[in-house]
């Protein structure tokens, strides 16, 4: 069972006229993790997503949901499927409570199961206060809060978030992640878009990076950042100093081509860290006769990763 | 957090029948309906004073300047044609409501559901047919206040109510559609007044169609709106000026309303379940 994967994709595409969302899209998302599809706005996460949870016919390719094709098999998809998109999907002159147990009953829940249930969520998503008020008086993280709590009355396998804190205030954000990573312990297995690189690089245990509707990179955290060249050493030069002798001496540390920037006082070295690197590259530049304001080892973020493998797309 | 509960604890509906499923999935929906209406009273505004005020607005303003042939009395001519008014003009509110539900995702999310694909349309239509009635009962109660009275038998009261609530059934099906193809709230809104207020006035709803210019006329005589009027006048024994006009849905106006209505529920409801369809696979 656990060996199908969650969600599985092949080659899918989708256009709408002459814009090409996806274009060859391939994923594979294994159960029980927080899988993260990262990319800007128009990459085609959220058209991968609406293929996912049966909304899109894709124009080609196939996706199967823990095992069911989408198109074929969409009824059954829908039994294992939880979707929270963009926007609160929610009727807003309901209360909360009434939200969730409609919502519950249309997932083929029993009125009791899905009262149940209902009930339990708001209290788990801090929603007790507000239960019985409109949805119109809510703020924006309890719409979210509310959403999630509406796809997950059904008690998905799969569990789509589209951008699930897009819009949120820093304290609504914090306990979206909050919530999430308590998903991911019950075992949910949970596929995530976002823009966000802090937020793939905090929750997913492996990301997709998306770009003009394809994967461009795929792995952990840590392997897309080695990919860029891991760690680097920033050197920031003292004023006047020799740049080739300094580059000399830094030769025999790099692990690439070390980069200097416009007026040559600042150098990045490609390293692989080791004990006492920085003391050794300090002596070194000492022998060589050039003195040295700032040496800094600077970690590859996500975002040297996407701006490296977005830039090698384009 | 509460303990988890884990999916064998749940009791899911699975094994039921299907229509079971969809009969259940109807009655959710409905409920919904119903419960926006009773948190939200004023969004019944539609179906509830707009007939008040059209009624009292042609009774005294403009019916004194409004003949009818052989000196009937125009508020017992009224009333015939405000039921249609009142059902029919239900339409845009449905469309709006359909279009704010796929602004909002809602539709997208009971898309994603293991439900029913056609009870959230189904639904709908039923839960508006529930708001046509009160439109009913609201112009029959405002009407008998000023003077209007049946002159015929309960049975051809029922029968004249029944013509009007499949009358305003089909139109909700034209609402429906309307749902389906607009983008946007204020679109449904607005293309719903320019459809429905020439539709209820180039009719002999509120005058009779004998005062119109000549090339007006057939199109007035031909309007469902007139045909509901005409057929209302006649089953209550109400002053129907139509009887004296000789085009065939004048002369027949029951089956004329009949004709009419299944006639756009045959075309709108296959269309906005297909239109409903594509927007769901698109």
């Amino acid at each position: 069972m656990s060996d199908i994967p969650a969600v599985a994709a092949e080659g899918l595409i989708k256009k709408y006229g002459t814009t090409i969302a996806l274009d060859g899209f391939d994923l594979t998302v294994p159960q029980g993790t927080v899988y993260g599809l990262l990319g800007p706005n128009g990459a085609g996460k959220t058209t991968s997503v609406r293929v996912f949870a049966t909304l899109l016919r894709p124009d080609g390719g196939r996706a199967q949901v823990l095992g069911h094709d989408v198109l074929k098999q969409a009824a059954d998809v829908r039994k294992t499927i939880g979707l929270t998109g963009q926007y609160a999907a929610l009727d807003e002159y309901l209360t909360g409570r009434a939200n969730l147990v409609m919502i519950g009953q249309l997932s083929r829940l029993t009125l009791d199961a899905a009262r149940r249930r209902a009930d339990e969520l708001l209290e788990r998503f801090d929603l007790s206060e507000a239960a019985n008020r409109a949805v119109k008086t809510y703020s924006g993280g309890m719409r979210r809060r509310l959403d999630l709590s509406a796809s997950l009355i059904g008690q998905p396998q799969v569990l789509f978030l589209d951008e699930p804190t897009t819009g949120l205030d820093p304290n609504a954000r914090a306990m979206m992640w909050d919530i999430v990573r308590g998903l991911a312990a019950d075992g949910t297995t949970v596929l995530l878009t976002t823009q966000y690189l802090e937020e793939a690089d905090q929750l997913a245990a492996r990301i997709a990076v998306i770009d003009g509707g394809r994967v461009i990179a795929e792995g952990t955290s840590a392997e897309l950042k080695s990919r860029v060249g891991g760690e680097h050493l920033e050197i920031n030069l003292a004023a006047g100093q020799d740049v080739e002798a300094a580059m000399l001496a830094l030769k025999h540390f790099a692990k690439g081509t070390i980069s200097q920037n416009d007026i040559g006082g600042h150098l990045a070295v490609p390293v692989s860290p080791s004990e006492g690197l920085t003391t050794e590259v300090v002596r070194a530049l000492d022998i060589a006769g050039v003195s040295v304001n700032d040496v800094t080892i600077r970690r590859a973020s996500l975002d040297d990763v996407f701006f490296a493998l977005t830039r090698e797309a384009a | 957090m509460t303990a988890v509960t884990t999916a064998a604890d749940l009791d899911f509906t699975h094994g039921h029948t299907q229509s079971r499923l969809f009969l259940t999935d109807v009655w959710v929906l409905i409920k919904r309906a119903i419960a926006r209406i009773r948190n939200e009273p004023e969004t019944l505004m539609d179906v509830t004073a707009m007939p008040v005020i059209f009624i009292l607005m042609f009774a005294y303003v403009f019916g004194g300047s409004i003949p009818l042939p052989h000196h009937g009395s125009y508020h017992e001519y009224l009333i015939g044609g405000m039921l249609g008014m009142g059902l029919a003009q239900t339409a845009p509110g449905v469309a709006v409501a359909l279009v704010s539900d796929m602004h909002t995702g809602l539709m997208d999310r009971f898309r994603s559901l293991p439900m029913s694909r056609w009870a959230v349309l189904i639904a709908r239509s039923i839960a508006e047919l529930l708001t046509q009635m009160i439109s009913a009962v609201i112009v029959v109660c405002v009407g008998l206040a000023i003077g209007w009275r049946v002159h015929t038998s309960a049975g051809n009261v029922a029968v004249a109510l029944a013509l009007a609530l499949l009358f305003g059934y089909a139109f909700t099906w034209a609402g429906i559609l309307l749902g389906m193809v607009l983008r946007s709230p204020e679109a449904a809104q607005q293309l719903g007044f320019i459809i429905f207020l020439p539709l209820t006035f180039i009719s002999s709803a509120f005058v009779p169609t004998q005062g119109m210019p000549g090339w007006l006329q057939p199109v007035a005589e031909w309007n469902p709106m007139s045909a509901l009027a005409a057929a209302s006048r006649k089953l209550f024994g109400n002053p129907n000026p139509a009887a004296l006009v000789h085009s065939w849905p004048m002369q027949h106006p029951e089956l004329a309303v009949v004709a009419w209505s299944v006639g756009m529920l045959l075309v709108f409801a296959p269309l906005a379940v297909r239109r409903y369809r594509r927007v769901a696979l698109g």
